[in-house]
């Protein structure tokens, strides 16, 4: 039983972080039908921007060394603002091109980002512990939980109920759940494309920055190869949830996180290596049972 | 007498895409392996070889119009299989001891080596195209990400067999800039023939228009299946290539990066024609060339000046995004090269120059 509840806390923690990312990536593509790969860069970013550019191996704090409430707003504005850039520059001009365009053209940028930190870094890894003390593994109820798992659910389950209240109380989430449905429509009753792009960019940077906080104080380094791992897991998440639906998106994401929980314990240790390969295929089986995803949505593709 | 004559004119004007692509890439080789340094040789067989990459998605990608994330897999089938079958004797039952015990015995010698191993890819891109050619549009790109995905995962963990992550090392080179030249030529030639065929020509009315092809009776899953297949071929062709030009092999070499690479080149050239396949490796692989000399550092008057590492994909990104945003249909909009004197274009390019899209 004990065993059990211990992979249960383990796959939600681990989707928590997925339906993060997956819940960004879906915001972004139910209104411009882009699928967002510089999603997994602005994580990345937002984990960098804790160092200074430096070539050593030593890392060299920069926003990681101010007072932690501080760090915290300036993270996520930096990331805030890089989503901003990066649709101001690179996807308002593609804006009504066709979906396959815009996914060669979010890899471009996925790229030239990635790649922008190797220039200002190295692509080396380098260590950098944050926030120790909530690492620390705690007891509850005769389960052995890692604070940072704790923190990973509490924030998330936060952020999940303050997205869907924007959603659904606010003058911009109704335009942008609109949008979501036909944006078209939407927009000749007046919905202001550039607001509500720029609104979901925002939001898909914001919770970017979470994500790289999140993920940096988990692993204790910062990589430049982490952020496109997690939002290939994430964009999976999206796929399977059902393009367009946001619930869909991030229950996608405790899907995924749950499979792969439950795959590392069932596995046999010799197939185990192989676990994210399970996952992939299911990915795919999924794709052939329903391939509009779990919850599709109702709006058609766009012919 | 003027009947035969026609037949001549007629088969020389429909060859006339294909020679204008091949006859300077064979000149571009007789160049450089007559006056060019090593290095100049050596950039030549790797953009030939980066030519069968291209025009290997391109038969698929290009004819569809779906983007296949996932092709570089088929290469590192190829690439994986041939190293099996002629790779260092001595050392195979030892570093990869899973291998069935007739392979870790025998030496296969090249030729029917590669040939098992490019029916191997394509045999894995038919098996896998039956699951995945039943998706459609963006489901499908995604699905052969999860493909790329999924070989990269097994390979680079199946150890006993693959050696892990870690490069085979001592595979026999034998491609040279001509070798490479011949399988360039061949590609293109298996694209053109493709193309212009009958089940090239419904693949090329889906990608115009899925609802109007059905109706007339296209089968967009076989002919997607089809193509599919063909690709995989020819990227198994490439894979063993590059594998027997490099010498070395790990599966990191075919994932992401290659994967960008390869379709940038194709969006940049235009995918939706050959000669675009091939125009964006000669015009990208050039642009590569420059920018890994610039990074190597140049001399001006008596201070080294060099470019940080990492600025050639820097490059490489902007570029693409510039096309993607003002070019949208890259360098040669999705036309062939035909001879100017020339007035019809062939049928299969009929429509799109002509008509704005539709979307």
């Amino acid at each position: 039983m004990a065993h059990i509840l211990q992979v249960l806390v383990d796959a939600v923690s681990l989707g928590s972080l997925f339906a993060l990312v997956s819940l960004s990536i879906g915001l972004v593509f139910g209104i411009m039908r882009l699928i967002n790969f510089a999603q997994g860069d602005f994580v990345t970013i937002g984990a960098y921007s804790l160092l200074a550019p430096a070539a050593g191996a030593t890392p060299v704090l920069f926003l990681g060394a101010l007072p932690w409430p501080l760090m915290l707003v300036l993270v996520l504005t930096v990331v805030v603002v890089l989503a901003l850039l990066t649709e101001r520059i690179a996807f308002r001009p593609l804006r009504n091109a066709e979906p396959a365009t815009l996914l060669v053209s979010s890899f471009a940028v996925s790229y030239f980002l990635q790649n922008l930190v190797i220039v200002l870094y190295t692509s080396r890894p380098k260590a950098l512990s944050l926030g120790a003390e909530i690492s620390n593994v705690v007891n509850v109820f005769g389960l052995r939980v890692a604070g940072i798992q704790l923190l990973t659910i509490g924030v998330t389950a936060v952020l999940l109920v303050g997205i869907s209240a924007f959603l659904r109380f606010t003058s911009l989430g109704l335009q942008m759940r609109a949008s979501a449905e036909n944006f078209r429509m939407a927009r000749l009753l007046g919905v202001r494309a550039n607001r509500v792009i720029a609104g979901a960019f925002a939001i898909a940077g914001f919770l970017g920055g979470v994500v790289a906080l999140l993920l940096t104080v988990q692993t204790g380094v910062v990589d430049v190869r982490a952020g496109a791992t997690l939002v290939v897991f994430g964009f999976f998440a999206t796929v399977i949830g059902g393009m367009g639906s946001l619930v869909g998106a991030a229950l996608g994401g405790f899907l995924v996180g749950t499979v792969s929980a439950v795959l590392q314990t069932i596995l046999p240790a010799d197939v185990r290596p192989f676990r994210d390969a399970f996952v992939f295929a299911a990915v795919i089986l999924i794709l052939l049972v329903r391939p509009r995803g779990i919850i599709a949505s109702k709006s058609k593709e766009r012919v | 007498m003027t009947e035969a004559r026609d037949f001549c004119v007629r088969q020389f004007k429909a060859g006339m895409p294909v020679l204008c692509l091949v006859v300077p890439l064979a000149l571009a080789a007789l160049v450089a392996d007559q006056y060019g340094s090593i290095g100049v040789v050596r950039s030549v067989t790797e953009a030939l070889i980066k030519i069968v990459i291209v025009v290997g998605l391109y038969i698929f990608i290009g004819n569809s119009g779906v983007i296949s994330l996932g092709s570089t897999a088929f290469m590192a089938i190829a690439a994986y299989a041939t190293t099996w079958q002629t790779c260092c004797s001595m050392m195979k039952p030892m570093v990869m001891s899973g291998l069935p015990e007739f392979l870790k015995q025998t030496t296969v010698p090249f030729a029917p080596a590669a040939g098992i191993a490019i029916g191997l890819a394509g045999l894995a891109a038919f098996l896998s195209g039956f699951v995945l050619m039943r998706l459609s549009g963006l489901a499908a790109s995604i699905g052969t990400l999860a493909l790329l995905f999924i070989v990269n995962v097994a390979y680079s963990n199946w150890d006993s067999v693959t050696m892990g992550a870690s490069s085979v090392v001592g595979i026999p080179t034998y491609v040279t800039v001509w070798l490479a030249l011949a399988a360039a030529v061949l590609s293109i030639v298996v694209a053109y023939a493709f193309q212009t065929s009958r089940a090239g020509l419904a693949l090329r009315a889906t990608r115009e228009d899925e609802v109007a092809a059905q109706a007339i009776g296209v089968s967009i899953y076989r002919m997607r299946l089809l193509a599919f297949t063909i690709s995989g071929a020819v990227l198994g062709l490439a894979g063993v290539l590059h594998a027997h030009f490099l010498g070395v092999l790990s599966i990191d070499m075919f994932f992401m990066q290659l994967t960008f690479l390869s379709i940038s080149m194709l969006v940049v050239g235009g995918m939706g024609s050959l000669a675009g396949a091939v125009v964006g490796v000669v015009f990208l692989s050039i642009v590569i060339e420059v920018f890994r000399t610039l990074e190597r550092g140049i001399l001006i008057g008596d201070t080294k000046a060099s470019l940080p590492a990492g600025t050639q994909e820097l490059v490489l990104a902007a570029i693409m995004l510039c096309v993607l945003i003002w070019k949208r249909d890259g360098i040669m909009s999705w036309k062939e090269i035909t001879w100017p004197l020339m007035r019809r274009a062939p049928a299969s390019d009929a429509g799109r120059g002509a008509e704005a899209p539709s979307r």
